[in-house]
């Protein structure tokens, strides 16, 4: 039986499709059969993200309405053997799919592969509930700003409410500048606020938007700092202890307030 | 001299992130008690019970609110007594 996990943050634009791809291909990597459930129908973005958008014949919805077998609707990544994606309906809304379609649809997909990745859409309504309700686990997703760390306590609260207990954070697009000049709040910070574990903290990456230019992830990028950070993320989902990358880039005024114990 | 380094090293002395993290704070106080009203509710519910072993209160007129000022959140409860009791009842 393999994992499910739903990725969501209540804000959108916070990084929850990169995130998802960049995990599923990273569990790949090393060797993991994941399917990616893209849950956002009538916004599909996961496939352009993963560079498959040319490949879609059926989506979520055929699947869930019984017009194809769930193995006619998983498209096989380009690069990595074990890496599949569903992808979401574009012309439907999300009232095509029922929270119960969806539990039996992630429980055939744990029959099959070890990992089940679920990207979750913006906001609380029904597109979340359907995401959520196949889930085992939880991974929420936010940036270090007013809006996306609010909504991201909002989602927390109804996780636990759905019974989807200990979510996990991952900060995303942390601007170590502004941290360490007091401009952006910190993980310290953040996690005092939402009170749940930390999974991983991402930096802001120009890699990123670059990869994904290519429809590619930027974890297969050995040498930028996000697709390490994403890499340890992954490891820590394996069930790996790994220590927080340091996001220091080492600025000489850092250095400098740093040594005269200013900050 | 202190103070003018760390004016130049930091430009504002109140760091934004500072009222980031406190605006945070109080709104998530609100959000977090009307997104669970039972929480209020339990909560009323043990008011009743810990005030009724020193005196008799009129229950169905108790009223707990969350009310904002300045700076701060503050639990606000209007508690009407109906009578003292002589003793505290033993807990």
């Amino acid at each position: 039986m393999g994992e499910v996990i739903v990725v969501t943050s209540g804000k959108g634009g916070v990084g929850k499709t990169t995130t998802t791809a960049n995990l599923g291909t990273g569990l790949a990597q090393l060797g993991y059969k994941v399917a990616l459930v893209d849950a956002d129908i009538g916004l599909r973005n996961l496939d352009v993200v993963l560079g498959l958008e040319n490949r879609i014949v059926y989506d979520i919805t055929d699947v869930t309405g019984g017009h194809c077998r769930l193995r006619q609707a998983l498209i096989k990544d380009k690069r990595y053997e074990g890496l599949f994606l569903l992808p979401a309906a574009q012309t439907k809304d999300k009232t095509a799919v029922s929270p119960d379609q969806m539990k039996v649809l992630c429980g055939d997909l744990s029959q099959e592969f070890d990992y089940v990745i679920i990207d979750c859409p913006a906001g609380i309504e029904q597109g979340f509930r359907n995401a959520i309700a196949g889930a085992d686990k939880a991974i929420v997703v936010t940036t270090p700003e007013v809006s996306a760390v609010r909504d991201a306590d909002r989602i927390i609260g109804l996780l636990e409410a759905a019974e989807l207990r200990e979510p996990k954070l991952i900060i995303n697009r942390v601007r170590q500048k502004m941290v360490a000049a007091g401009d952006m709040m910190n993980i310290d910070d953040i996690i005092d606020i939402l009170a749940i574990d930390l999974l991983g903290v991402v930096p802001e990456d120009e890699m990123v938007i670059i990869t994904t230019n290519r429809g590619e992830a930027v974890i297969q990028d050995d040498r930028s700092r996000s697709g390490m950070a994403f890499r340890n993320i992954v490891r820590r989902i394996t069930g790996e202890q790994v220590p927080l990358l340091n996001l220091e880039e080492g600025g000489l005024f850092s250095k400098i307030r740093r040594f005269i114990g200013l900050k | 001299m202190l103070d003018f380094i760390t004016r130049i090293f930091n430009r504002d002395s109140g760091a934004s992130k500072n009222i980031a993290k406190e605006r945070l704070r109080l709104v998530l106080v609100h959000d977090r008690a009307s997104v669970s009203p039972q929480l209020l509710q339990t909560l009323k519910e043990d008011l009743i019970k810990v005030i009724s072993n020193y005196m008799v209160i009129d229950e169905d007129a108790l009223e707990v609110n969350l009310e904002n000022s300045e700076n701060q959140v503050a639990l606000i409860a209007n508690i009407p007594i109906k009578s003292m009791k002589r003793h505290a009842d033993v807990i």
